[in-house]
């Protein structure tokens, strides 16, 4: 049983293809990392996946209805907004929002969330007045209290300090560890060589390679897609990869 | 729960003062007995033809503004948002103002606020053609600036034409918004419109919320962002069309009461819509309060009221809001 499933999926913007018949299935244990260099359509697929987007062929998700598709999937978008003074825990409490049933289930899955994402000191704090980083964590443990089977996540990392890019890679495996999904389209190739079970590798809106992480980032990918060369390493058990120069 | 039960006993006390304040200056105990048991002729007239039902519409017309405030604040995501942006009141000032310069107005007593639905209810229409069933909100705005400016050149128009300059001041007045002469039939024939514009919005309040994340999370979240502008426009538009139609163009209540009320409520829009109602019906009563205490024979007008008391409390909104940000 697969938690997504992607047939030729295709999104056009002005007579121009953003996202080129792409096919992808995401089996639960599976953290899927999708890379590509910017406009490579990381975004639009995410999107078009969950139907937010006008798209051709098929998503198993996009066929949903709109609240059980909240009860299929989260989705953390890459913006970080945040309209008005709400407190952390209002915040995170509207992951429940699908849900909406049982006010004592809603509340363990928002301490649950709380807990994972180390937020408990911050739960009365106004989100509005939150650092970068605090917010991105807020928004990821909004995400997480949906409690869905698979986790969409637009660069979740993406400005945060080393320590908690790490540690946010960290959740997102446990998940998948627990036998949940998770795609996100991640920049950082070293993050994403060590922490995912899967790479996804997209250039100008197709899938060019797709596997595990060594048959992904192999020299003639990262030459052909970014255009660079990289060092690769093993240390403490893991794949190193560090991006070192830009080819021509 | 605190903050609404403070509000709604400060609406009580509010509408009791309406009712008990006027020109006819009766007793305190000869009103009350009147309203309720009818005793006394031309007390009980007073009492029940004339405060009453304008302090119905006091509440009414607050509450509609205030809630509809909320609602607009919420949907667009932004605090400076106000229901007259979607061009629904100036187009029902535009009806009425319409029935004054006809002669339609003095045909019969309910000309005038059924003008002014009629326009209210072809801006709508108008406005929904022009923004499309799929437009996000920032057609709904041009949409709704193009309908306030067309309905704004078009007043000035029938003022321009104006036979002699004692029509032109009755249009005039009317246009800065008062509750003063409403009859019981103005409050029967604004009550059902206002009832679904209420239940359409409060029942937003989920969908609002879910929004405070931005559109793309709030669909992932379970809502139908194309129902919600649906269902949250028709509803402030039932409401602000009502509200202008009883009581002209009475401003400012929309914009600073939701704003005010936001922090104390903590953020959330959905708690925000109920408590901005009764915050706006407060407003409303006690400025019409005001207008009869401050000029008892000058026939001071509300809708000049807000704004002379709200401008400057904006200002100082601003400025604390600017001591924040430094």
């Amino acid at each position: 049983m697969s938690l997504l499933d992607l047939r030729d999926l295709t999104v056009r913007r002005g007579g121009r293809l953003v996202l080129d018949g792409v096919s992808l299935t995401v089996a639960p244990g599976e953290f899927v990392g999708l890379l590509g260099p910017n406009g490579a359509g990381k975004t639009t697929l995410l999107r078009a996946a969950l139907g937010l987007l006008a798209a051709t062929g098929q998503s198993s998700l996009a066929a949903l209805q709109v609240a059980a598709r909240a009860r299929a999937v989260a989705f953390l978008p890459q913006a970080r907004e945040v309209a008005w003074p709400v407190s952390v825990e209002v915040l995170v409490g509207l992951g429940r929002l699908a849900h909406g049933t049982g006010l004592p289930e809603d509340r363990a899955a928002v301490d649950r969330a709380i807990a994972r994402m180390g937020l408990e000191g911050l739960r009365a704090r106004d989100a509005q007045g939150l650092s970068g980083g605090e917010l991105a964590r807020v928004l990821l443990a909004r995400a997480l209290a949906q409690e869905t089977p698979l986790l969409l996540a637009d660069e979740p990392g993406a400005g945060l300090d080393p320590g908690q890019q790490i540690r946010s890679m960290q959740v997102l495996a446990a998940l998948a560890a627990e036998g949940r999904g998770v795609v996100a389209s991640i920049h950082d190739l070293g993050l994403a060589a060590r922490h995912c079970t899967r790479l996804v590798l997209l250039q100008g809106g197709r899938l060019v390679a797709d596997g595990a992480p060594d048959q992904v980032l192999t020299d003639a990918n990262l030459a052909q897609v970014f255009g660079i060369r990289a060092w690769r390493g093993v240390a403490e058990g893991g794949p190193v990869i560090q991006p070192l120069s830009v080819i021509g | 729960m605190r903050v609404l039960a403070g509000l709604a006993l400060l609406v009580a006390v509010l509408f009791v003062a309406s009712l008990l304040i006027g020109p006819a200056g009766l007793g305190l105990g000869e009103s009350l007995r009147a309203l309720i048991a009818g005793e006394g002729d031309v007390v009980v007239l007073v009492m029940r033809e004339i405060r009453l039902p304008r302090a119905l519409l006091g509440l009414m017309v607050g509450a509609a503004l205030g809630l509809s405030g909320a609602a607009m604040q919420g949907f667009l995501r932004n605090p400076l948002a106000e229901p007259g942006l979607i061009g629904v009141s100036p187009a029902a000032s535009l009806g009425a103002v319409l029935a004054l310069q006809t002669g339609l107005a003095a045909s019969f007593a309910l000309a005038l606020p059924l003008a002014a639905l009629t326009g209210a209810g072809l801006a709508v229409a108008a406005l929904f053609l022009l923004a499309g069933p799929r437009g996000g909100a920032l057609t709904l705005i041009l949409a709704g600036v193009a309908l306030s400016a067309l309905a704004g050149a078009l007043t000035a128009l029938v003022l321009n034409l104006s036979p002699n300059p004692f029509a032109a001041m009755e249009i005039v007045f009317w246009l800065m918004g008062s509750l003063a002469d409403r009859s019981m039939q103005h409050v029967w024939l604004a009550l059902p419109f206002m009832a679904v514009g209420a239940v359409l919005v409060l029942g937003c309040g989920r969908g609002l919320d879910a929004l405070t994340l931005g559109e793309d999370a709030a669909a992932s979240m379970g809502v139908r962002l194309g129902r919600l502008r649906l269902q949250l426009v028709g509803g402030v538009a039932a409401l602000v069309g009502a509200a202008t139609a009883m009581a002209g163009a009475v401003g400012f209540v929309g914009l600073v009461v939701p704003h005010v009320l936001r922090p104390i409520v903590g953020g959330r829009p959905s708690a925000l819509l109920p408590a901005a109602a009764l915050g706006g019906a407060a407003v409303v009563l006690a400025a019409d309060v005001a207008v009869r205490l401050i000029a008892p024979d000058e026939d001071l007008k509300l809708g000049v009221l807000t704004a002379i008391v709200g401008a400057p409390f904006f200002f100082h909104l601003i400025w604390r809001m600017r001591g924040r940000a430094e």
